[in-house]
């Protein structure tokens, strides 16, 4: 639980966030949470309400605000996902989300470098646990696994421990100077982003990382709406739930996505920022109420 | 039967064939990636440790653990005899198994005895036990400094440190945690 100064910092802090986006240009937008279909993620556990879930993301019907001719958008906006809890993760989050029409993502990532900066500026009383005025560091996927892993990142994928490695050879070293973008993922990885044009067997995706903590999600958008289709029904094959059966394909949001000819867009959370800049080892004790906090 | 969402520090589980208790726990989940469950734990009977991460999938079995108030009655060369308070069942407990435990064992002693399919593999003492004080060196006269301990010897023939005003014949009270003088007692 925050006291009374952490809760004064944590609206100056969501009010830096709102004053760096305005100032740069950003409309806020506001969405639905509840929504009657959410993207299919293999790994994203959406919580019901009623006849329809509550949002996992914004990241839908941001796009299709894309789409209807907004081309620069964030939104702060609170996120579920079931089974999601432990020291890094809540089931219930804030979650910054910001899109860019006519940009990929090396616009976001100097984005975050420019909010980073705005954000030591407005907080005097918060240090951040490493270097930001040095050039961030960038590092692929491929480069990572091959410097921190026993095996390349093509064989984990292949051995199905990819995620095992990421999260403990890989993770802990990254962020420790700088902050780390970590950058073009495995196609397979990176459902909604864009194949570089390079080299198409990776995604133009990337992850942001402060202290070996992963902060943000970014990526070119996949804007082709039949390769977009693709996907999506090969999520629906990776899940053995309702869900996966409907297999219900979000038609106005393909319909909409082939209407964007680029843009990028990024989810940061904005808990795990906060923990950070208050120098806390865990979520609970950088939002108002912990879950075991609530009456039940 | 647990899923790996159940899983949290000091949930016991069982592992190939022996029970186990999670003493360490993180939830991890790369960003897009699958949910991991890394757990650190110890097994309840050799005091092995293991380091293990757990996927979604993943199911485990309980561990039939049954726990029992027991009166201790006697001892036989290493074997402890204890009699279950309710349906008056005899069993032994090695003195292994006892660990330091026997430091503190008095006769009649009520305590709780831990089953893994019905065998004992441990006993939780009372946190606090009184223990008469059988051999104690007089403390020399002079010595003023008052923070010095001395060792002394209590009926179990545990030896501990205690301040010097203990004698022979008084009754201490130890933390059976830590095995430490805590006051002496008045009977």
């Amino acid at each position: 639980m925050l006291d009374q100064e952490g809760l004064y910092m944590r609206a100056a802090f969501f009010r830096a966030i709102r004053l760096f986006f305005q100032e740069q240009g950003f409309l806020e937008v506001d969405t639905p949470i509840r929504q009657p279909l959410v993207l299919p993620e293999q790994n994203i556990v959406p919580i019901p309400s009623g006849t329809h879930f509550l949002q996992s993301s914004p990241e839908l019907y941001m796009k299709r605000l894309l789409a209807a001719g907004c081309n620069r958008i964030f939104q702060v906006s609170r996120c579920f996902r079931q089974g999601e809890r432990g020291r890094l993760h809540l089931e219930e989050f804030v979650m910054l989300e910001w899109y860019r029409l006519d940009a990929d993502y090396n616009d976001l990532m100097t984005d975050c470098e420019d909010l980073f900066d705005f954000l030591t500026t407005e907080m005097l009383d918060c240090i951040f646990p490493v270097h930001l005025g040095l050039g961030w560091e960038r590092l692929t996927v491929k480069e990572a696994f091959d410097n921190y892993c026993p095996i390349s990142a093509t064989e984990a994928l292949t051995k199905g421990n990819f995620d095992q490695l990421l999260v403990e050879q890989v993770e802990p070293r990254l962020g420790q100077i700088t902050p780390t973008f970590l950058c073009d993922y495995p196609l397979q990885l990176a459902s909604l982003a864009r194949p570089k044009i390079e080299q198409p067997e990776v995604a133009e995706r990337f992850e942001l990382y402060v202290s070996g903590i992963e902060l943000a999600n970014g990526f070119s958008e996949l804007t082709d709406a039949e390769m977009q289709r693709k996907r999506f029904e090969e999520e629906y094959t990776k899940m053995d739930d309702e869900r996966g059966r409907q297999g219900k394909m979000p038609e106005r949001f393909l319909e909409d996505l082939g209407q964007i000819d680029q843009a990028a867009g990024i989810a940061m959370g904005l808990d795990r920022l906060f923990m950070l800049l208050l120098g806390k080892e865990q979520l609970a004790e950088a939002v108002p109420f912990a879950p075991d906090e609530l009456d039940s | 039967m647990y899923s790996a969402s159940d899983l949290r520090k000091g949930l016991k589980v069982l592992i190939d064939g022996a029970p186990y208790v999670i003493t360490d726990f993180e939830f991890s989940k790369p960003g897009k990636g699958q949910s991991l469950y890394r757990c650190k734990l110890r097994n309840m009977i050799t005091g092995n440790q293991l380091v293990q991460t757990y996927r979604s999938n993943d199911k485990f079995e309980k561990p039939a653990l049954e726990e029992r108030k027991m009166q201790y009655l006697y001892n036989q060369g290493d074997e402890y005899h204890f009699m279950d308070t309710e349906n008056f069942d005899q069993i032994f407990i090695t003195k292994e198994q006892m660990g330091d435990n026997v430091n503190f064992l008095q006769d009649n002693m009520e305590l709780d005895v831990l089953l893994f399919e019905d065998r004992p593999i441990d006993v939780t003492l009372p946190i606090f036990v009184n223990l008469l004080v059988t051999v104690a060196e007089p403390w020399a006269k002079g010595d003023t400094s008052g923070t010095d301990t001395k060792p002394i010897t209590v009926e179990t023939g545990y030896v501990l440190n205690v301040p010097p005003f203990v004698v022979e014949g008084d009754k201490i009270q130890i933390d059976t945690r830590t095995g430490a003088y805590v006051t002496r007692v008045k009977e």
